[in-house]
């Protein structure tokens, strides 16, 4: 039984890597000068703050909650940033500091509101939405450009990987982010937890493991990746502004599906994310290299996307029902059991 | 049951009660918040603003007051009320001399057809696919925006066919247009709801959907009619902020209107859980939302700022609704009591 889950959720893997793979074939087809190292590179230094805000996310989806508050919060961070650097002058690494402990720290209140007052996951990061902008507002109304040395040479450095094709500092970020969410997710006793409490939160309480713990830090460490996502977006843009970041949250909630993570939670990996990005910054290269198209066709696809993808997982959980008594997720439960 | 009257009034006391404490504030802190004058036939004044500026959040509420009551939930009513607007612009089109490109009842009508489509495909999604609510809408949440701007060419498009301003700016027997439409869908909404056994049905669905199913209810077709109605709600609703403005503009018609609706219904009593619901108190949840905006206007703090009350307003609700919290209070108040 474990063996045919598996086999299953490699699937799903499988399917959206030979999806990337086609698309950029595709591309490289179509378009000359598409197909390059740097193209591919490229990828990751534009999405950098999606790909953080998405593992991140991949940790509350897994775990069968929802943080709709991640893109006012990289919002917030941005601001912050801006303003602390700007305004009050103060060091940069300090600033960056102070932002990613109140990224963390408001994910914290959220998750402990979750979890103790028992209140859903949807309502209370929706008002953390809300939060998160007014408190953009407070922060400044308008737009604070950033002229700060550390900041620019972040933004500007070119990281060389092989010949001429480099990353971004905030790539590198990135993916150091999802190495580290990986290694958490897949080898430590707190991702085993996160997949237990998604499978099903009762069996996983009656088992012994901490269900609570867990579930405000993986609030926190989703708060801490929005903190972050918004300082490396504040890298890429050069400013703060109390939009940035609107309806973000849904674009790390999509590239998350796509990458293969159940909604209803218990299943999921970080590559399979890292792979959804990909696929949501391959669409946009396709649009611009297009031309004629509206940017806002990303959109549409998108959403076609998600579409096509919780149908595929339909099918797959219509299937599994079909042959074997429905079971919360035995595969990391009983692993997380054993270690 | 004579005894469930009580309860259900009970519900509204506190919504009403909000209300009432935000209207007393104004009273005292904020000056000429109750002045109200005829100028022309028509009332003008706070309260009336409030009233005209609630309206399409009211009947997002409408329709979402059904959704939740089976469990469900609707994100993508903001990104219809975008399309509506869109397709209505489109085909009254943007001529200066005001002459429609379609007659007016084509546009309104082709409008309501296409928000109408989206939530039968949202229900599809719900009812027979038997995806997540959330999830489902989710998509027409992303791509809907993206398809208002596609139809809208990504540009703003003005409008300057008179007779269509009537909806949303319009004023009858010196009230604006937009209450009547509002009040006209809500009645209709209750009539069918409360006086047929379709409302029991919604409940019924919401509390249990296995038990609905066994005794005989049909859930799939109750939440693909609910969903659908969503769909239709949002289009009205688009009408009237196309025509506010006279003016549609795909990226920011309807932003964030989801929340404040979904804000709305839960305020107005209506537990996310499903179950019960009630439609007076919904609209009550909205004109607290709109007279809190207004408030923090009269105080001439920045609007965006209101979002940070919002969201305060957002967490003692929930609070009051969780049992663990009110059984903690309770617990305390024992305690206490035990004490003395």
């Amino acid at each position: 039984m474990t063996r045919r889950l598996l086999d299953s959720r490699n699937l799903s893997i499988l399917v959206i890597l030979a999806l990337f793979l086609s698309m950029f074939a595709a591309g490289s087809v179509a378009f000359t000068n598409f197909f390059s190292l740097q193209n591919l590179l490229n990828l990751f230094i534009d999405n950098a703050y999606l790909l953080i805000l998405a593992v991140g996310m991949t940790f509350v989806i897994i775990s069968g909650g929802i943080d709709l508050s991640v893109g006012s919060m990289l919002g917030l961070a941005t601001m912050i940033s801006a303003s602390l650097v700007e305004k009050s002058h103060l060091n940069p690494l300090l600033v960056i500091l102070i932002v990613l402990l109140n990224g963390t720290v408001l994910g914290f209140l959220m998750g402990c509101l979750i979890q103790f007052f028992d209140l859903p996951p949807f309502i209370i990061t929706l008002a953390g939405l809300y939060l998160g902008r007014g408190l953009c507002y407070i922060v400044s109304i308008d737009t604070i450009a950033i002229s700060d040395t550390f900041f620019e040479s972040a933004a500007h450095t070119q990281i060389k990987i092989i010949g001429d094709a480099f990353l971004s500092p905030s790539a590198v970020i990135a993916l150091v982010v999802v190495a580290l969410g990986a290694y958490v997710l897949h080898f430590t006793r707190f991702g085993r937890t996160v997949y237990a409490v998604g499978g099903n939160e009762q069996s996983a309480l009656l088992m012994g493991l901490p269900v609570a713990r867990t579930k405000i830090a993986i609030y926190a460490l989703s708060g801490f990746c929005s903190a972050l996502a918004g300082v490396v977006f504040t890298f890429y843009t050069l400013s703060g502004y109390a939009l940035d970041g609107k309806g973000m949250e849904l674009d790390a909630i999509a590239t998350v599906v796509i990458g293969g993570t159940l909604l209803t939670g218990g299943v999921g990996s970080a590559f399979g994310t890292v792979l959804g990005v990909l696929v949501y910054g391959t669409i946009q290269v396709l649009i611009v290299f297009q031309g004629t198209l509206n940017s806002w066709w990303t959109r549409i696809v998108i959403g076609f996307l998600v579409f096509v993808f919780c149908v595929l997982q339909r099918v797959f959980e219509a299937r599994k029902g079909a042959t074997v008594v429905r079971r919360a997720s035995p595969g990391p439960v009983a692993t997380a059991g054993g270690g | 049951m004579p005894s469930l009257r009580p309860m259900t009034r009970g519900k509204l006391v506190w919504p009403l009660a909000a209300l009432g404490c935000l209207l007393l504030f104004n009273f005292f802190f904020t000056p000429n918040f109750f002045h109200m004058e005829v100028k022309g036939g028509h009332l003008y004044g706070n309260l009336i603003d409030i009233l005209k500026n609630a309206a399409p959040i009211m009947l997002l509420a409408i329709g979402l007051t059904l959704v939740i009551a089976t469990h469900g939930i609707d994100i993508s009513v903001g990104s219809v009320v975008a399309i509506s607007a869109g397709v209505v612009a489109i085909l009254l089109g943007g001529d200066l001399a005001g002459q429609p490109r379609y007659p007016m009842a084509v546009a309104i009508g082709a409008a309501l057809l296409v928000s109408t489509a989206a939530g039968v495909w949202n229900g599809m999604l719900v009812a027979r696919i038997g995806m997540q609510p959330i999830i489902a809408t989710m998509i027409l949440f992303v791509a809907g925006r993206g398809i208002a701007m596609v139809f809208t060419n990504a540009m703003v498009i003005w409008l300057y066919v008179k007779p269509f301003a009537i909806l949303g700016q319009g004023y009858l027997l010196g009230l604006p247009f937009s209450l009547y439409v509002v009040a006209a869908l809500l009645l209709l909404t209750a009539l069918v709801t409360r006086r047929t056994a379709i409302g029991l049905f919604i409940e019924a669905v919401g509390i249990n959907p296995t038990a609905a199913r066994f005794s005989g209810i049909n859930a799939g077709n109750v939440l693909l009619a609910v969903y659908t109605f969503s769909g239709f709600c949002a289009g009205v609703s688009g009408l009237i902020v196309c025509s506010t403005v006279m003016s549609a503009d795909g990226n920011n018609a309807g932003n964030l209107f989801e929340l404040d609706a979904i804000l709305a219904v839960v305020l107005g009593g209506t537990s996310l859980n499903g179950g019960k619901f009630y439609l007076l108190g919904s609209m009550i949840g909205a004109l607290i939302i709109q007279t809190l905006t207004t408030t923090i206007y009269a105080f001439n703090v920045a609007p965006e700022i209101s979002q940070v009350v919002k969201a305060l307003v957002v967490y003692a609700v929930s609070l009051l609704q969780s049992e663990k919290f009110r059984a903690r209070v309770a617990a305390v108040f024992a305690s206490r009591r035990v004490a003395a």
